[in-house]
């Protein structure tokens, strides 16, 4: 624990980031980007897409017509007040809305161009490509080892246990953790410190080899050190995976995000409250020059 | 302003009111209400210990005997506990072989597959189980189980005393005790940790089975050994339904089938108290004080097997944090 | 920031295949679903195992009977004047029913009952007043002399006893009564033809087919006999009625007063963790192991007061209701201060600050605070533990509970018999006619537990929804 501790003091010290600013003003900016607001002038499709997406939950519509368009090796990051269904959202690019009886969704969603709500389509086989991980770090009671090869084994990983010790440690080098745990590989994942759960969590989503990494808010329930190992952590992993991500602090999506969706809750005439998306811009921009009036009115401040 | 008019002389008294004697002696009143439990306890001892004595104390006994023999014949003068233990712990074999799987797997149901309303209407279902008396489960194990036994197995195989009846019946009986913790441990593994299995692409099975179970394992471990425990401590359907035979045998001379045969009767510990008891009994003899020592086996067999479940709940209950 | 990600591990080679993946789901769907099924057969059978117990009562407490008597009941009606067919024997009135009996049995068989039992208060039927006179003045006179006279009930059971001295020779379930009578009719006059030494008193002729209701209004007001026939569970109703009063009167106030001081007034400390698991402990003691702490104390040990000796009452010993219901009380004890215990707690602290906060002491607050808020949780405990030693058995038996009395128990020095040791001893007879009594008498008891148990959750539900 100790060792961690002053890695990241040292860390911070040295750091070339954002400084954390008072909400009243926007959040700024790292060094080397600039605030250019450039559009591609054709996208291409991206690894999930969302096409006049409507989640209910009985008769109450949570969200209302998203269309988004995730890119490839990018982290988005979904970012709104509380209630706008950012995480509704999250959780239904990989039908874990499906676990609550009354959510409904209706429109696209396309995995790799192939529509996962279609009929037909087996949840259980959408999620293993698609990993996520949670806002409170939630390892199994299980050892570390058996944390990260029991989703490899459901998913009918054949290997040999020479093979499967590759694949442990590979998963936990990948979420930078592997040093920390190599030698108690048999202990119980409950037994680290919150963010190397968080971590482990990280590896157990990555060993089942998939190229999406959802993840729920996943440092709201950590302490800022912990943190910051994680948003590196990000920043690592997208070169090999498409990272969303759906955070309520608007400092880390400008810090770790290439793109940014920006969610508001409009009232509808019958009094419910639907969640919008309101943009989907890169992050400069959208933190510098938004296009939505709502949205700088978010990030400003004056609401939220 | 002088010092005297701040200060009241009789404040002292007025804050000890004479309340505080009353107060007193509630207090005792309670506390010795809280006390006679105390005394129960030791009461079971001192009543189980002194008259087991007596019996220990009897020239045709010896403590030897009583736990290396293997013959329960008071009428003979053998009095080795063995056969009384081995009907107990067939019949609790029996009973756990069938309240466990039904038990267990009910609960799976309820607390992983039922929606809430199911559970609602199951589960105080299930509890009736729990409400009805022994007695009545006894007359149910003659009227029903044992003459379909017979049926099944043929009247020549299957005795009309008979621990397999007997068995069932308490199998039955200790259901709701397995169903109903295992499901309250079931319950309480917390939701993020189907979430996560869900996330990685388990089925509800594996994470059922893979996740959930092995997570509340403690838990439903606790629940199995008080049914275990509720099982060795039965009395009315083993005497009604189990007969008053003893399972005499002697090392190398039975076979194994003759000592588990479970299509004849077998009498319990408890079998063996309540018939002595209800029959004619004179204080002071040996049939009197036999059964103390034997319901002081039972005391400390039962009561092993509480302390046992609540050192499994203690140490195990860190699981998820 | 700028380190390398580690390689991702191409080990693609390992993981099926889609077209395996394919395979493994739909192997993985086809075991789910026959694992649900399976989980649900689980629960399935449990609840039948249930209904099979509720079915065996219920067909066993009603059903055809093939049966003989001496002397019709319609026949005594009609000797009275009465039309047979809208009057029944219990709707004679009590001097028209001694005077069947009189008339029908013999002079030394009435001054027997009358001995025992007397008809009326202010006149003897069988005796003559100067012999009574004699015989009650005796050394020892009969029971006869000093306890209350007989009922309607009771002497309806003696007219049915020794007058039609009804013989049910064969009887059959609810369900096969319902489904094929004839069947049943058709057994009985087959036995007769192939085994008359079975029937040896009767003809085929005799026999008179009817529907009986083994638990009918009759069976619960009139007391135990010998004969299956004519005997009721009155004896044993009452029996537990005493046992409910003395066991409430003891484990209440002592129950609750244990649980005010754990919850209220102990300080944690060594002592009272080691009062609390003790409690624990006790509640998981088999019941019979109380019924032996009851033996030695209460019967045997303290005999003089349990059997009345002190009070005066003679030839007694101490197995009496008193000694039972005090065993009883101990039984339940645990349960009654584990269940006020949570009562208690769930009052609101808020509530006990309020009171404390105005100068009460604890005990006024608990008075009056606390407790009134806690009671319908208390009451639904001692209800619910009331209803499970209702039921217990061999205690009874080990407290020396009577197997066959006739006299109704008159205070808490009298012996007893209950429900619970009706049915054991019902079962166990091998008459086929006491396997229905049992099953009447069972259903009398579930019947019981029914109205009780609802009785709790009625009042869990109605005092719960009240604002706090």
């Amino acid at each position: 624990m100790t060792n961690e501790t002053t890695k990241d003091l040292v860390d911070v010290s040295s750091h070339e980031g954002p400084v954390e600013t008072p909400s009243a003003q926007p959040p700024a900016l790292p060094d080397d980007k600039t605030a250019v607001a450039t559009e591609p002038a054709v996208e291409r499709d991206g690894v999930i897409q969302t096409q006049n997406m409507d989640i209910y939950y009985g008769s109450f519509k949570a969200v209302h017509d998203v269309n988004l368009n995730f890119q490839f090796n990018e982290i988005s990051a979904l970012i709104g007040p509380s209630g706008c269904g950012k995480s509704t959202v999250l959780r239904s690019l990989n039908r874990m809305n499906d676990l609550i009886p009354t959510a409904r969704t209706e429109g696209v969603v396309t995995y790799h161009g192939e529509n996962i709500y279609a009929p037909g389509v087996d949840p259980v086989a959408v999620r293993r490509r698609i990993g996520m991980v949670f806002q409170k770090p939630n390892p199994f009671p299980k050892s570390i080892y058996q944390n990260i090869i029991w989703g490899a084994k459901i998913n009918g990983f054949k290997g040999s246990k020479a093979e499967a010790d590759d694949l442990v440690e590979n998963a936990l080098q990948q979420a930078a953790i592997w040093d920390e745990v190599k030698d108690k590989l048999q202990e119980s994942g409950l037994s680290l410190s919150g963010g190397q759960q968080q971590r482990l969590c990280i590896a157990r989503a990555i060993a089942t080899q998939p190229d999406v990494v959802l993840m729920d808010e996943p440092c709201s329930a950590l302490d800022p050190i912990a943190t910051l190992r994680i948003e590196e952590l990000m920043l690592e992993l997208k070169q090999n995976y498409s990272i969303i991500i759906v955070t309520h602090n608007m400092q880390q999506a400008a810090r770790v995000s290439d793109k940014t969706a920006f969610f508001n809750i409009e009232l509808s005439n019958e009094g419910q409250r639907t969640g919008e998306l309101v943009e989907f811009t890169p992050t400069d921009q959208l933190f510098t020059a938004p296009k939505e009036k709502a949205t700088e009115d978010y990030i400003t401040g004056r609401f939220g | 302003m002088t010092d005297q008019a701040l200060h009241d002389p009789g404040m002292g008294q007025k804050l000890r009111s004479s309340r505080n004697v009353t107060e007193r002696i509630i207090l005792v009143t309670l506390l010795v209400c809280g006390a006679i439990s105390i005394a129960t306890t030791l009461g079971i001892l001192w009543t189980l210990g002194t008259e087991s004595l007596l019996f220990f104390r009897d020239p045709e006994v010896t403590i030897t005997d009583f736990f290396l023999t293997t013959a329960w014949s008071p009428q003979a003068g053998s009095f080795g506990i063995w056969p009384l233990i081995l009907g107990t712990l067939l019949i609790t074999v029996i009973a756990l072989l069938v309240a466990i799987p039904i038990g267990l797997c009910a609960a799976i149901y309820l607390s992983e597959y039922a929606s809430p309303r199911v559970r609602g209407f199951f589960k105080p279902v299930l509890e009736i189980l729990v409400g009805i008396p022994t007695v009545v489960f006894g007359f149910f194990a003659i009227t029903f189980m044992t003459p379909i036994l017979r049926g099944i197995f043929g009247n020549d195989v299957v005795g009309f005393f008979n621990v397999l009846s007997a068995g069932i019946v308490v199998g039955i009986l200790i259901i709701p005790l397995v169903s109903s913790l295992s499901e309250d441990a079931l319950s309480a593994v917390p939701d993020s940790l189907r979430q996560a299995a869900y996330a990685m692409g388990a089925s509800k099975l594996e994470t059922s089975l893979r996740v959930v179970v092995p997570a509340a394992l403690s838990g439903i471990a606790a629940g199995v050994v008080i049914a275990m425990s509720r099982a060795v401590g039965e009395t009315m359907v083993v005497t009604l339904a189990a007969g008053a035979s003893p399972r005499n045998f002697m090392f190398g001379q039975e076979s194994l089938w003759d000592i588990v045969n479970p299509f004849v009767g077998a009498q319990t510990m408890t079998g063996y108290i309540v018939i002595t008891a209800s029959g004619d009994l004179s204080y002071n003899t040996i049939d009197y004080n036999s059964i103390f020592a034997i319901g002081l086996t039972l005391f400390f067999m039962t009561l092993g097997l509480n302390s046992l479940s609540r050192r499994i709940v203690k140490r195990y209950r860190q699981e998820y944090e | 920031m700028s380190v390398e990600a580690p390689e991702r591990l191409e080990i693609q080679e390992h993981f099926p295949t889609d077209a395996e993946y394919d395979k493994l789901l739909g192997k993985k769907n086809r075991k789910g679903l026959i694992a649900k099924m399976f989980f649900m057969a689980a629960l399935a059978t449990a609840v039948l195992a249930l209904a099979a117990l509720l079915y065996t009562i219920v067909n066993e407490s009603f059903g055809l009977v093939a049966q003989v008597n001496q002397n019709e009941p319609e026949d005594i009606v009609a000797s009275f004047g009465y039309d047979p067919s809208t009057t029944a024997l219990a709707d004679l009135s009590y001097d028209e029913l001694v005077e069947s009996l009189g008339g029908g049995i013999s002079t030394n068989v009435g001054r027997r009952l009358e001995r025992e039992q007397r008809f009326y208060a202010d006149k003897l039927v069988f005796e003559s007043d100067e012999l009574w006179a004699e015989i009650c003045s005796s050394d020892e006179p009969p029971a006869g002399c000093d306890s209350s006279p007989r009922d309607h009930a009771g002497v309806l059971q003696l007219v049915n006893e020794r007058i039609v001295q009804p013989d049910i020779i064969a009887a059959a379930n609810l369900v096969p009564s319902l489904l094929d009578p004839q069947a049943f009719e058709e057994d009985v006059e087959v036995t007769f033809a192939n085994t008359p030494e079975r029937f040896p008193d009767y003809t085929f002729d005799q026999v008179q087919f009817q529907w009986r209701a083994w638990l009918n209004p009759t069976f619960l007001v009139t007391p135990q006999s010998t004969a299956p026939e004519t005997t009721g569970i009155r004896t044993a109703i009452l029996g537990t009625l005493w046992l409910v009063i003395i066991t409430i009167t003891f484990a209440v106030p002592v129950g609750v007063g244990a649980a005010i001081y754990l919850e209220e007034f102990a300080r944690p400390s060594r002592f009272n963790d080691f009062v609390q698991t003790n409690i624990n402990n006790l509640a998981g003691v088999p019941s019979i192991i109380y019924g032996m702490l009851g033996l030695a104390i209460f019967v045997r040990a303290l005999e003089a007061l349990t059997s009345g000796a002190i009070f005066g009452i003679e030839q007694a010993n101490g197995r009496t209701v008193l000694s039972a219901g005090l065993t009883m009380g101990l039984l339940t004890l645990p349960v009654v201060i584990i269940s006020s215990q949570e009562a208690l707690r769930a009052v609101p602290n808020s509530l006990r600050q309020a009171g404390l906060g105005v100068g009460a002491t604890k005990w006024q607050t608990v008075r009056s605070q606390v407790l009134p808020v806690a009671i319908p949780g208390i009451l639904t405990g001692v209800i619910l533990a009331l209803a499970r030693a209702i039921g217990e058995t061999a205690p009874l038996i080990l407290v020396g509970a009577a197997s066959f009395i006739t006299a109704d128990p008159t205070g808490p020095f009298s012996k007893f018999t209950a429900l619970p040791i009706q049915i054991f001893q019902w079962t166990a007879l091998p008459q086929f006619e006491w396997q229905h009594l049992a099953a009447a008498a069972s259903l009398t008891l579930l019947i019981l537990l029914l109205i009780l148990n609802a009785g709790a959750v009625i009042l869990r539900n109605r005092y719960s929804r009240r604002p706090q």
